[in-house]
């Protein structure tokens, strides 16, 4: 069974009780992905799966066969950050840095599911293309939590980074 | 080399405003963030160790009795399993901030339901944690637990020294206006994003926990007096913290099993507690009860002023929520009395979770302000204007610089705040009463003894050392640019190690003592360092001018590799906690201004827009400082919306033990904030002029929230939190 991290195949072999964000953490030493809860009440452990955010401590790495995941490693180096990591820093979207690799993945689906139209709980409009105010970054960033109380300052990142990219689309 | 200062006296010098670096206070980057933002900081249970065991804590299921017996047998044949501890060198309890001793051991002798009692080892977490849950104890329950923290049957005591000034009965009955109230809050958890986690690991003689803990220094003698061990057999790595708020103020459970169990094992082991684990058996604010009297003349002055909390503790904890810490000194009033009743319960450990007192005495003390500004009928920010004392009214101490007017204005400003028709129910938008409130904040400024070394290269760049923590609170910044400034570099020049106890002893993190104590040492040894390049200059500290790497005397201008031709500096700071703590009442102040909408149907709160001014002595990075305030609102916002500690009042068992049921606020629950830093300078602060900033800016905000509430529909909901509930059977005609 096997299936592809930030480009590299990884063989799982180990128990099947094994979560994928234990097998990231144990098996793969990717420890950017963080443990808050393991029940899918926080966020922190958020990964792309086949680009869409999933919680990775609600889903068992066996079942991740043939998937593609895309953890924090995969998004961004310190010498070599994501416009969005960068946005984190610039806005201090953190402060004690532990839900922060979870906000960010999260965000990156986030912008994703707003390109494709997908509506929110604040949405006016359940059709159509999402325009992504704040009230919407809240709202859909709401499924990652954080102690620390950055949520001001992770609006003001997201919100510039997606300026920043679509200013760079343009 | 070190240099010590004992802060007796206020430090007029003002050093830091004479430097020519330029850094202090500039809002920079924290130098952490590239490694928090990519995932590679690595947090306690992130270091790869070979050979690792894993363990799970198992915790009691019932609140007061004896362990009788645990049936190892029953899972020592599972797979992978490796041992079952149950030691008496374990901790039932964490230690209690500063402790610098082993909290509660005997781990067989239950006091409260969750507490850990063993420990079970296994070659995999996925192992460990089935085996802990199939493990077999057996309990002898006492039938004597008292586990409703109202019982009026539970055991009391009255904590600390009441304060009994005048009279405050006839102070009421005489009183223009007068307001006799009587507030609940409910118990709070630290909840912080990484659990409480440890690898320990034991050689025969060191044992090396890397862990996630607030106070290094304090924290190697708890875990050493647990263990039997000397305190230099022991050392502690936490450069990473993800999150504390006065849970990691003690050494936690799983840091000594995973200590005993690495010694018995002589093998490398991980403990991680569950989140169920963090909010059972580490520390919880507890509940309040709160009776305030507030009695003012005619002009609104108070000449009476009373609050009375009972809240609850364990027995042997010496522990009490100091609900009425800024009651003592923030408001006027001849005739007073001030005292806490402590209840001995067996419910989890009561502790520090951030700004222990204020965050919960403030929020009734302001709410309470509010029911006498409305019954006077004056805007609540003039009654504050008006209620400000000369000199404590206890103590009769001066107070150091107090900037709350400052606040007052520019945070009504800011907000636009008009507190000119008060009477609720006045505005509406669709469903939703619309509302205004607003309350001070205040928190005791603190200072602990803290040392760092600062070293000097041979290149001209330096290094800052000490075993200080950064849980957040943005200690790798500001240290970094209290050197930056002092030594004339660029703080990127500046590599600041922390979190290590082979380091010098800093403060450690808590009480908002961190940045005023350890950044004095760092101040300290830089004043140290710099006597010393203007001795090699042949001039005085006072005539050096240190900048972007330059030593500047007169017509001198050296570059600081010449100027140390090969040879480093070093320095070691070592500030001590004088005489200064008890000459002024000194503490930082704020005001924050809130606007609600309460749904007209369900009694739902949101909070539509939250200001806050504030002012903490000299601000170190304005970046994190503003964050450090932000935080606290947004804490402010659940304790007054959601956050409460459900214990079931049968058996003692927390009801709500994770982040589904515990309700801390998610993005939406949180609009824009909009902080102020009030330009200020406390000479009695810290040698920085500076003093904390991680708590200030959740004391009073709920209490901002309650008074929006009452404005925006009527309804004085006199227990925290206000769910709907509260709000429900009171709420206007729709
Ligand atoms: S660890 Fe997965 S949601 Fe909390
Ligand atoms: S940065 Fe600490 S929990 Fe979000």
């Amino acid at each position: 069974m096997q299936l592809t991290i930030n480009g590299t195949a990884h063989e799982i072999t180990g128990d099947p009780r094994t979560s994928l964000l234990d097998f990231l953490r144990h098996d793969c030493g990717l420890t950017g992905t963080k443990k808050g809860c393991d029940h899918g009440q926080c966020g922190a452990c958020t990964v792309l799966v086949n680009g869409q955010r999933v919680n990775s401590c609600l889903t068992l790495a066996i079942m991740q066969d043939g998937h593609e995941v895309t953890t924090i490693e995969g998004i961004g180096t310190p010498d070599a950050m994501d416009p969005l990591q960068a946005a984190f820093v610039k806005h201090d979207g953190y402060q004690c840095g532990y839900c922060t690799p979870g906000q960010i993945c999260s965000a990156k689906g986030m912008l994703a599911e707003a390109a494709n139209g997908w509506a929110s709980f604040v949405s006016e409009d359940l059709d159509g293309k999402v325009e992504l105010s704040a009230e919407e970054i809240r709202e859909r960033m709401s499924g990652n939590l954080c102690r620390c109380g950055a949520y001001s300052n992770i609006v003001d990142a997201i919100t510039e980074a997606m300026s920043t990219q679509t200013a760079g689309a343009e | 080399m070190t240099r010590s200062l004992t802060m007796d006296r206020p430090d007029d010098r003002n050093r830091l405003d004479a430097m020519a670096q330029g850094v202090i206070g500039q809002p920079l980057d924290r130098p952490d963030g590239p490694a928090k933002v990519t995932g590679t900081a690595p947090y306690a249970a992130e270091y790869p160790v070979d050979g690792m065991a894993e363990g799970v804590l198992v915790t009691a299921t019932i609140s007061k009795g004896e362990v009788t017996a645990i049936d190892e047998q029953s899972v020592l044949s599972m797979p992978g399993v490796l041992a079952v501890i149950s030691d008496q060198r374990m901790t039932a309890r964490a230690a209690q901030g500063g402790a610098g001793e082993a909290p509660v051991q005997q781990v067989r002798q239950v006091q409260y339901y969750g507490q850990p009692i063993a420990v079970v080892l296994a070659e995999t977490f996925e192992q460990a944690r089935d085996a802990a849950k199939h493990l077999k104890v057996t309990y002898r329950e006492d039938d004597d637990a008292v586990t409703d923290p109202h019982d009026p049957a539970a055991p009391t005591e009255t904590y600390d020294e009441p304060i009994d000034q005048g009279n405050l009965a006839q102070a009421m009955a005489q009183a223009a206006y007068a307001v006799d109230v009587t507030y609940t809050t409910e118990g709070h958890n630290s909840a912080p994003m990484e659990p409480h986690a440890s690898i320990a690991e034991w050689d025969g003689q060191t044992l090396t926990l890397h862990s996630s803990l607030q106070m290094l220094a304090y924290n190697q003698k708890e875990l050493a007096d647990s263990l039997d061990l000397a305190p230099e057999q022991v050392r502690l790595i936490s450069p990473y913290v993800g999150g504390g708020f006065g849970s990691k103020l003690g050494i936690s459970p799983e840091g000594v099993a995973a200590s005993v169990a690495a010694m018995q094992l002589n093998r490398p082991v991980r403990v991680v507690m569950l989140r169920q684990q963090v909010f059972q058996c580490v520390m919880r604010r507890s509940e309040t009860t709160q009776r305030l009297r507030l009695a003012a003349d005619a002009n609104g002055r108070l000449t009476g002023f009373g609050h009375e909390a009972r809240v609850s503790n364990l027995p042997e904890e010496e522990f009490a929520e100091p609900v009425t810490q800024a009651s003592e000194f923030l408001y006027p009033g001849e005739h007073r009395r001030l005292a806490i009743e402590l209840a001995r319960v067996n419910l989890m450990t009561a502790g520090s979770v951030r700004a222990p007192g204020e965050a919960v005495g403030m929020q009734v003390l302001e709410s309470a302000m509010d029911e006498l500004a409305n019954a006077i009928g004056m805007d609540p920010v003039e009654l504050r204007l008006r209620n400000i004392p000369d000199q404590h009214p206890s103590e009769g101490i001066p107070y150091s610089s107090r900037k709350l007017v400052e606040c007052l204005k520019a945070g009504a400003e800011r907000f636009g705040w008009d507190g000119s028709d008060r009477t609720p129910g006045q505005r509406r938008e669709g469903e939703w009463w619309i509302g205004t409130g607003m309350a001070n904040a205040c928190r005791v400024h603190n200072i602990n003894e803290a040392q760092a070394r600062v070293t000097l290269s041979p290149d001209g760049t330096a290094i800052v050392a000490s075993d200080m923590t950064d849980i957040g609170t943005g200690t790798y910044a500001i240290l970094g640019q209290i050197a930056g400034e002092m030594l004339g570099l660029d703080p990127a020049d500046v590599l600041v190690q922390l979190g290590d106890t082979t380091l010098p002893p800093g403060s450690g993190s808590g009480g908002s003592w961190g940045a005023a104590s350890t950044g004095s040492a760092v101040f300290e040894a830089c004043e140290a360092i710099r006597e010393h390049l203007a001795e090699q200059l042949g001039t005085t500290e006072e005539e050096l001018t240190l900048k972007d790497g330059f030593a500047i005397a007169g017509n001198r201008r050296v570059a600081l590799p010449d100027l140390l031709a090969g040879a480093e500096v070093e320095r070691t700071g070592h500030f001590k906690p004088g005489e200064i703590t008890e000459a002024f009442a000194a503490a930082m102040y704020g005001a924050f201004f809130a606007e609600v909408a309460v749904n007209a149907y369900t009694g739902e709160t949101r909070v539509r827009r939250f200001a806050g001014a504030f002012s903490m002595g000299r601000v170190l990075n304005e970046k994190t400082a503003t964050s450090q305030c932000m935080g606290g609102m947004v804490w402010g916002i659940g304790s007054a919306l959601t956050e409460e500690l459900t214990f079931d009042a049968r058996d003692g068992h927390l009801v709500n033990p994770d982040l589904a049921e515990y309700h801390i606020p998610v993005n939406l629950d949180v609009p824009h904030l909009d902080v102020v830093l009030v330009d200020e300078r406390d000479p009695a602060g810290s040698p920085l002029q500076a003093k904390g900033v991680g708590e200030l800016g959740i004391c009073g905000a709920a209490g901002a929230i309650n008074n929006a509430i009452y404005h925006a529909c009527g309804v004085r909901v006199r227990s925290f939190p206000m769910t709907p509930d509260k709000l429900l059977a009171e709420l206007p005609d729709p």
